[in-house]
This record gives C-alpha cells, sequence and structure tokens, in this order.
C-alpha cells in the first residue's frame, strides 16, 4: 500500500511505502503476517504452552486453515465458521495492520457494524501449516541475530515515523 | 544563515535527475522489453558520461540492454551511471549546506576495505536483483519477492554483508506490501531505483567500507546533540550525532551507530530494549550525558564503531549548550565515496525560531520509540536537528526540541526513553514493553528444538 500524501511518491527517495505497524499484545498471537496470498499465523493454545496453531485464511478464496504445528486438524473448525483461532488471528491482524488493509487484502467487504469474520464467504481449504510454521520460525530468528556497531547507511532510507 | 540554502538555484540538478530517470523508468517496466523512447534515454545517459572513466562501460550496457541482452555487468554499469549521477548532486548539496552553515569538512583520505568473501551470498542477491530488473517493478508479484527470502536469511546470517542482507530485506518487503504492483497506483520510482542500485552495489563486492581494524584510536570526550532513529520492520539503528573532544584535535562532529536485527511487531520505546546490549550509550543518551571514550575506533567516515566497554558515561550535560557553542565550529567528516548520495545528507543543525522560515519541518520523521511529537515540534523555540534533502526541497528533521512552559524552559529529546519511558509515557503510547520478552521466549521453546 502506498500512502500518497503529497504525490511525490514517484520523485522522492523517502517515500513512505509501507504504514507503520500498530503495536499490540503478542501472547495470544505471536506471528501474523499477510504473505502468500493468505493471511497467516500463529496463535497459542489456550489450555497448553507447549502447543500452537496455525491459522490461515486465503484471499479472495477464503479458504479457511487450522492445525497444530504437528498438523493436527483442530477440533474447532468445522465447515465453513472460523474457529477461535482463526477469529483471534483475524482480531490480532486487524489491531496490527488496520481492519481496511486486511479487508482489501483479503478482499472481503465489510458492511458496517459487522465483524470481519462476518464478511467471510468461508470454505474449509486446508493450506500447508509447514510453511507458515518455518516463516514463523524464520521471523522468530531475527532475535538471534548479534547487534551491530558497524554503521549501515542504507538504513538513511528508512526513517523511522510513527510518533503520536 | 540557513538562508544561503536557498539562494539561487543548483545548476544542473533538474537536468542530472532527468538522465538518471533512464534507469528508473527502464526498472518501472523491467529491461526485458526496451522500447525506442527508453532505448533512446538510456544512450543520452550513456552521452553524459562521454569524458568519464565509466564511458565504455555504460555505453555498452545501453547498447547491449536495448538489443534485448541483460548481463550482471550492464545493470552494473547501469546502477554505477545512477551512483555516480546522484554522487554529483550529492557533493553539489552538501558543498551547498557546508556554505549556508560555515562548516568545514575534512578531505577523504581513507582506503576502502576488503572485499566480501561470501561470493556465493552476493552472486545470490545479484541474480534476484537481475530477475527484478527484467521483470520491471509492473512485473513483480508474490513468487518473484518470494524467491528472495532464502538468499536474504543466508545473508543475514553473515557479519559481512548485513548492509546488504538488512537493505534487501528492507525492499523485499515493500515489494511484497505493494504486490502485485501491476495493479498499483503510484510505484515509488526513485526510491525503488534507489534500493536497487544500491544492493546490486553491495552485491559487487559487499561495499568494501572500511573496518573497525585499523581505524583511528579515539580517547577523548563524546557530547551528544542527538539521535536519528532509523527503521523498517527487521531492522532498527539508532545514530548519535556529537562533538567528539579529543586531545591535541580541534573538536570534530562525528556519529555512533548501534543497530539490532527485530520483527515487526517490535515497535515503539520497545526498540530500545533490542539496544540493551549497549547499556553506557543507552544510560547517557537517556540522561544526558558526556560519554568519556578510550581508545574507540573512528573511521574516516566520521563513525565511531562502538565499543560499549570502552565508553564511561560522564558528567550531565546538556545537548543545547552543546549545539550552541560547540557545533558551529565543529569539523565534519569526510563522505566515502561509495556513499554519496542525497538521501544520506544528514547535517546537525541548531536553529532557533524555525517554524517561520524556509526549511520545511520534517515532523513525519518522528520516530514513535521517543516522546517528541508534532505538536511539540510546533510550540518550540530551538530545535536541533538534521539537515535533510529529499526531492529538490531541504528539510529539518528534529532530534531534539526545547520550549518554554509557564516561563519554565524544558527540552525533549528522541532519546529520552533509552531505558524505558515512565509508567504515564508507557500508558499514553499504549506500549508493550513485553513484545520482546514474548517473542524471545517463544524463539528459545521452538528454535532449540
Amino acid at each position: 500500500m502506498i500512502v500518497d500524501v503529497d504525490g511525490a511518491v514517484q520523485r522522492r527517495s523517502m517515500a513512505l511505502v509501507i504504514p507503520p505497524i500498530e503495536p499490540r499484545k503478542l501472547a495470544k498471537v505471536p506471528f501474523v503476517e499477510l504473505a502468500d496470498g493468505r493471511l497467516q499465523g500463529v496463535v497459542s493454545s489456550g489450555s497448553d504452552v507447549e502447543r500452537v496453531y496455525v491459522s490461515s485464511i486465503g484471499a479472495g478464496t477464503h479458504g479457511l486453515s487450522c492445525s497444530t504445528n504437528n498438523n493436527r486438524p483442530c477440533g474447532g473448525l468445522r465447515g465453513s465458521w472460523p474457529c477461535k483461532h482463526l477469529q483471534a488471528l483475524l482480531d490480532e491482524a486487524s489491531l496490527q495492520y488496520g481492519r481496511e488493509r486486511v479487508a482489501r487484502y483479503l478482499r472481503i467487504d465489510v458492511e458496517p457494524g459487522k465483524s470481519l469474520a462476518q464478511g467471510l464467504h468461508s470454505t474449509h481449504e486446508p493450506a500447508p501449516a509447514a510453511t507458515v510454521f518455518s516463516s514463523f520460525l524464520r521471523h522468530l530468528a531475527y532475535l538471534e541475530l548479534p547487534d551491530t556497531t558497524e554503521p549501515i547507511p542504507e538504513l538513511h532510507w528508512f526513517p523511522a515515523t510513527g510518533a503520536r | 544563515m540557513l538562508a544561503q540554502l536557498f539562494d539561487g538555484s543548483d545548476v544542473g540538478l533538474a537536468e542530472s535527475l532527468e538522465l538518471v530517470a533512464a534507469v528508473d523508468e527502464g526498472l518501472v517496466h523491467g529491461f526485458a522489453r526496451v522500447d525506442e523512447e527508453r532505448g533512446a534515454a538510456l544512450v543520452a545517459l550513456a552521452g553524459a558520461f562521454a569524458g568519464s572513466p565509466l564511458r565504455d562501460r555504460i555505453a555498452e550496457a545501453a547498447d547491449k540492454i536495448a538489443a534485448g541482452s541483460i548481463g550482471d555487468d550492464h545493470l552494473m554499469a547501469l546502477a554505477a551511471a545512477r551512483i555516480a549521477v546522484f554522487g554529483a548532486v550529492h557533493d553539489a548539496l552538501l558543498a551547498r549546506a557546508d556554505a549556508a552553515l560555515g562548516r568545514t569538512r575534512s578531505a577523504w583520505a581513507g582506503a576502502p576495505g576488503p572485499a566480501a568473501a561470501a561470493t556465493h551470498l552476493l552472486a545470490g542477491s545479484r541474480s534476484w536483483l537481475r530477475e527484478l530488473a527484467i521483470a520491471g517493478w509492473r512485473g513483480v508479484d508474490h513468487d518473484l519477492v518470494s524467491a528472495a527470502g532464502q538468499v536474504i536469511a543466508a545473508t543475514l546470517g553473515d557479519a559481512e554483508l548485513r548492509r546488504l542482507a538488512v537493505l534487501l530485506d528492507g525492499l523485499a518487503a515493500e515489494l511484497r506490501a505493494g504486490s502485485p504492483i501491476a495493479t498499483m497506483e503510484h510505484v515509488p520510482v526513485r526510491r525503488w531505483a534507489d534500493l536497487w542500485s544500491r544492493a546490486l552495489l553491495l552485491a559487487h563486492d559487499g561495499g568494501r567500507a572500511q573496518r573497525a581494524e585499523g581505524a583511528e584510536p579515539v580517547t577523548g570526550r563524546l557530547l551528544v546533540l542527538g539521535a536519528d532513529v532509523h527503521e523498517h520492520g527487521t531492522a532498527v539503528q539508532v545514530q548519535v550525532h556529537g562533538v567528539l573532544e579529543a586531545a591535541g584535535a580541534a573538536p570534530r562532529l562525528v556519529r555512533a551507530s548501534v543497530a539490532a536485527a527485530k520483527v515487526d511487531t517490535i515497535v515503539g520505546p520497545a526498540v530500545w530494549r533490542l539496544l540493551q546490549g549497549h547499556p553506557t550509550l543507552l544510560t547517557a543518551l537517556a540522561e544526558h550525558r558526556a560519554l568519556e571514550l578510550t581508545d574507540m575506533p573512528l573511521l574516516g567516515s566520521g563513525d565511531l564503531v562502538w565499543r560499549d566497554a570502552q565508553a564511561r558515561a560522564g558528567e550531565p550535560t546538556d545537548p543545547f549548550a552543546t549545539a550552541r557553542v560547540l557545533l558551529p565550529a565543529a569539523t565534519a567528516p569526510a563522505v566515502p565515496p561509495l556513499e554519496r548520495h542525497p538521501a544520506r545528507i544528514a547535517e546537525p543543525v541548531f536553529v532557533e525560531n524555525f517554524q517561520e522560515g524556509p526549511l520545511k519541518v520534517d515532523t513525519a520523521r518522528l520516530p514513535a520509540c521517543g516522546p517528541l511529537t508534532a505538536h511539540l515540534v510546533a510550540g518550540a523555540s530551538a530545535c536541533i536537528g538534521l539537515l535533510r534533502w529529499d526531492d529538490g526541497q531541504w528539510s529539518l528533521q528534529p532530534m531534539a526540541v526545547q520550549f518554554t512552559i509557564k516561563k519554565r524552559t524544558s527540552a525533549m529529546h528522541t532519546t529520552d526513553w533509552a531505558m524505558g519511558p515512565s509508567p504515564a509515557d508507557r500508558l499514553a503510547t499504549r506500549t508493550s514493553m513485553d513484545a520482546v520478552g514474548v517473542l524471545r521466549e517463544r524463539a528459545g521453546k521452538l528454535l532449540r528444538k
């Protein structure tokens, strides 16, 4: 998405391409992404700290998928109504990216006063949990990288923004 | 004094940017199909290099690409042409800024650093950049963006290639956010061409920046002016600007940068937690203390390679006093040849009553990790900031402001929350400082299985 306030996006080295992400609590849904044509993420199990669910919703198709990282299907996902993990995924994605961006990506027609989940015309469509899960592991691996104190001049192109 | 920035116009600036458009527009549509107009633009670009050592290589690239043959060398020549033009633009702009500020700048005397060793990672990066150039931004889809995943992950693991990896990761995230770009309303043409050409340059041999080994060791006092914060989804860098007072040398403008990898959900003041490995620096920033340095490596670019154990937090000092007293006479560092680009111009300045002047105040560039807001800036009487230039316009990026409330003067700095915001500020900014903790705990459980 382009935030084109003054029409200068095409000429600016510093054009803002990705809007700042909103902070949110991470304990319940540690990972959310809009990638590979899906809203996908990882949702903590309510009962077992060792277990996580890998949940996804296809853009356009609204294919729903939810299983543990060991590929056991989620018992709560029957038919075409999203289970609580998928609902949590949608809620947290709306916090992180804003409701509109999520709706646009998934191509949900949002009706005023209704939730995003109500706008889904869902089908059950198992997606590859392993891919999403490895994407989450790659995500976590960033936090293991060492700091650096040699300057990175390229980061001048990426100003921190978002003061409120 | 900054009035001189706006005197007259920069001769040749518009023409230079016009030339560069040959590469930028080519990248929008892809070099797989170069129509007559774009082919002619490439030839014109080559013509501008008639008196340069790059002449033959750029002319050959323009010929071959127009004929439909796209080799790594040809793309490298186009990137080099673009970088050279922006280098010249940078020099003219920086000379103008130095004249307006009455600033003396050291001449570049440094030698390039070593080439990177991981040639397979460089080749992998070049290969993705070539695919992008062939497809053009308009042809980029999810698959082409995802194709970079493995090489970026591997490159991130190589400390020597951190710059390249951080840049590729930032570019890939923007392409992903924009995909499918065919339907994007406005493509950030100059920006992505900047990022692509820099990435190609770094993917040639790593960029050959100077290293801490062989740098000048400096001992003395660092008086902080302020900090600039850089951030994308997976990286954050705090770049501190200050004046270095060392025995036997005139006061010098220097920078100290600390950077960490992060993920997109770590935002706002939580990013400081990622930099806790530099407690002395963070303490000095939060408490406005001078830093006493011992044998800290200083690169020819004016960058201290920060070693926290070689610094000690000293006396409290007011950055505004440093800006008033020491900044005007401090010598500015040279800019390394390959870093010359207008986007890198970030000259520390001190201004008073700045709201009225022609210099635009860029409040979009206030970081979420600090307490400075557009509202505070609007009511301020003095400002320490960075002078920047983009799209034909100079602007002031505030790093600290001074303001008067009920006859009392106070100040606010981007770094005031370096040791964490106060509980009240935490509530006001809805900061969850535990983001780093939650994810580290998850990483500890899952990554080591």
